[in-house]
């Protein structure tokens, strides 16, 4: 199993003591497509920060590919989201006043990768994605599903084991949505990353292989 | 680097107006520095260049009166200085720490001719060593030698006043060596043209002490007297080793030997010392009044980068999230504010170079009639590489110092801030 979660607590103390994930027990394997469900307030958003080690959980046990990944460093915390975990936001989180080249090096920079190499690939990834001429252009000059796409390959370039996509296709038109969804398959399909979409939208689950629903802090099939 | 530069550079650019208003209160911290020590460093020039000339490890005896009765004598009664004081002192009671010893006669309104040339001069007799403690600068010939002492020869050093004007304006002084002057109705030899000391109507002409004596038919008192020393380090060894000085030579007046009235010394060695002491005092004032104002713009500098982190934590959270470590962070906000604060601080420091050159063109080289001798108030009022060596090292550390707890804050934005829709 690539991932797995025994029975995974996560309190929230601010105020009032808040219980979000109440035992939280989940695995997934290499290459499987995979959608989390749920309305707000369900806790996917804290299992998928949970997921992508945005953030601690108080009991339980989060494994990546056998490793427990508790009570980690800030350090160790930053290179396995770095090398192991890819992300895309459903609001791009593409820096403003950086062109979208810049933005698909930025995981290569922090891994210390030369400037020229990273150069490269980085334009090589925005050419997968079909948006090679807009590497020099900053995110306000792009549409939604161009900017996802420069989101899409800055999560790729590093070649993530995991994908996690948080309502990847929350701020898009059906159309652009089809098509992000369509790239995303693609990707699972031929390159066999473990994709795991974090959404309310059933269109979107259904277009995935596996259905987990999570409600009230516990997974209610999967 | 070149990424941190870039980094930086889109940083500022984003906010340009606020982030040069706080520079600003930078390059005036640095500027009010570097003018101050400026200033500072033209005054010291100037008392350093008033006192030029004296080698340190000097003392000089003057004859005073008497404070207090002793030996049957009333007090106020006059002490000369008188040749047997000079053998005193050359004698081995000393010889742990006196080295030279020169006694100093003066004899004034003379005449002195050379040709149709005649000027009213004082003459100053003296020995040999007289030359290497008060620095003089011989430009032709040579000074007095212990021959010239011994023989009671004849002969003059003359300064270069009054050469240039028997030359008539030239300045090769070589021409003069040899010749005859006439001193009242004496005739001396010209052995040596020395350079006058700044600041004064320096014109003395300088003949052996012996000479002076003999010619002016002089009685054993003599005007001043001037000794080197050696192996007196302290302001406490030289206190006591005057107090020993003064009690042998007192008593041979019949003076009390504590009596500090009845034969006065001046020791430039001490004098030195204080005035050292003093202007590191001084130094370490302004340094101290300078690194206040800058503080100022230092604490400006960390507000501005506070805010900054505020505005960026959405962004912060999306580095971490995909893989900037804490140091990353830390190393970005650092670098920002060290770059600030750098450039700023040049800038106030290139303004406060200039105007010190600004001070030096006109303060530098006006004097003050003071007493009725004119006191440089400056001289070269300018500082030095050291003193850009120090403020860039100032202005690294002060840059890291206002940096530090933006830096701290940043590194500490989780990287969930990335997943809040801003």
């Amino acid at each position: 199993m690539l991932l797995e979660l025994h029975d995974i607590n996560k309190t929230y103390f601010s105020g009032q003591p808040l219980h979000v994930l109440k035992g939280i027990n989940l695995s997934i394997d290499t290459g499987e497509f995979v959608s989390i469900m749920g309305s707000s307030g369900s806790g996917k958003s804290t299992l998928l920060n949970i997921l992508g080690i945005l953030d601690n959980y108080d009991t339980g046990e989060y494994y990546i590919d056998g490793k427990l990944i508790k009570n980690l460093s800030e350090r160790q915390a930053a290179d396995y989201r770095n090398r192991t975990i890819g992300f895309i936001f459903q609001s791009f989180n593409l820096i403003g006043f950086k062109t979208a080249v810049e933005n698909v090096e930025l995981p290569l920079f922090y891994q210390g990768v030369p400037r020229k190499k990273r150069h490269e690939l980085a334009l090589e990834y925005l050419d997968k994605m079909g948006i090679r001429d807009w590497a020099q252009h900053y995110p306000n000059e792009m549409s939604g599903g161009q900017k996802q796409r420069v989101a899409i390959a800055r999560a790729l370039i590093t070649h993530p084991r995991i994908i996690l996509a948080d309502e990847p296709t929350g701020a898009l038109d059906s159309k652009t949505s089809n098509e992000v969804m369509e790239l995303l398959k693609e990707l699972n399909r031929e390159e066999k990353v473990t994709m795991i979409i974090v959404t309310h939208d059933p269109k979107v689950a259904e277009q995935t292989d596996r259905k987990i629903h999570i409600s009230d802090g516990i997974i209610a099939n999967g | 680097m070149r990424d941190l530069l870039k980094e930086i550079y889109e940083s500022i650019r984003r906010n340009k107006l606020r982030t040069v208003l706080t520079g600003l209160a930078v390059s005036w911290g640095i500027f009010m520095l570097i003018v101050l020590l400026g200033a500072k460093n033209g005054i010291q020039n100037t008392s350093s260049n008033n006192m030029e000339g004296i080698v340190s490890n000097v003392m000089e005896i003057y004859s005073g009166y008497t404070s207090k009765p002793y030996a049957g004598f009333k007090q106020g009664r006059y002490i000369p200085i008188k040749d047997s004081d000079v053998l005193t002192t050359e004698s081995n009671i000393f010889e742990d720490h006196i080295d030279d010893v020169i006694p100093l006669l003066s004899q004034s309104s003379l005449t002195m001719a050379y040709g149709k040339k005649h000027f009213s001069i004082t003459m100053v007799g003296t020995t040999e060593d007289y030359a290497r403690i008060e620095k003089l600068e011989i430009l032709a010939g040579r000074f007095l030698n212990a021959n010239d002492i011994k023989e009671k020869k004849k002969v003059a050093v003359i300064a270069h006043s009054h050469a240039k004007n028997f030359l008539y304006g030239d300045t090769d002084y070589d021409k003069l060596i040899g010749k005859k002057i006439k001193i009242n109705n004496l005739i001396f030899t010209i052995v040596g043209v020395r350079h006058g000391r700044e600041n004064e109507d320096d014109q003395d002409l300088y003949i052996p002490y012996s000479t002076l004596k003999a010619v002016f038919a002089r009685n054993d008192e003599i005007d001043y007297l001037n000794f080197t020393f050696h192996g007196l380090e302290t302001e406490e060894e030289n206190e006591a080793f005057e107090a020993y000085y003064r009690s042998v030579l007192n008593k041979k007046h019949n003076a009390a030997p504590d009596d500090k009235r009845a034969l006065g010394i001046y020791n430039y060695f001490t004098r030195n010392m204080q005035m050292n002491k003093g202007n590191r005092i001084l130094n370490t004032a302004l340094w101290i009044v300078g690194l206040f104002t800058l503080l100022g713009g230092i604490v400006g500098v960390s507000n501005i980068m506070l805010i900054t982190v505020k505005e960026r934590t959405h962004e912060f959270g999306i580095r971490k999230a995909i893989g900037a470590k804490p140091a990353d962070i830390t190393k970005l906000i650092i670098a920002e504010s060290v770059a600030v604060t750098a450039v700023f601080g040049y800038i106030g420091m290139i303004c406060g170079m200039l105007a010190c050159e600004v001070m030096d063109a006109t303060l530098g080289s006006s004097s003050l009639e003071l007493f009725g001798e004119s006191i440089q108030i400056m001289s070269n009022p300018s500082v030095g590489v050291d003193t850009a060596i120090g403020v860039t090292i100032v202005l690294i550390v002060a840059g890291t110092l206002a940096g530090l707890i933006p830096a701290r804050k940043a590194a500490k934005v989780r990287p969930i801030e990335a997943l809040s829709v801003n």
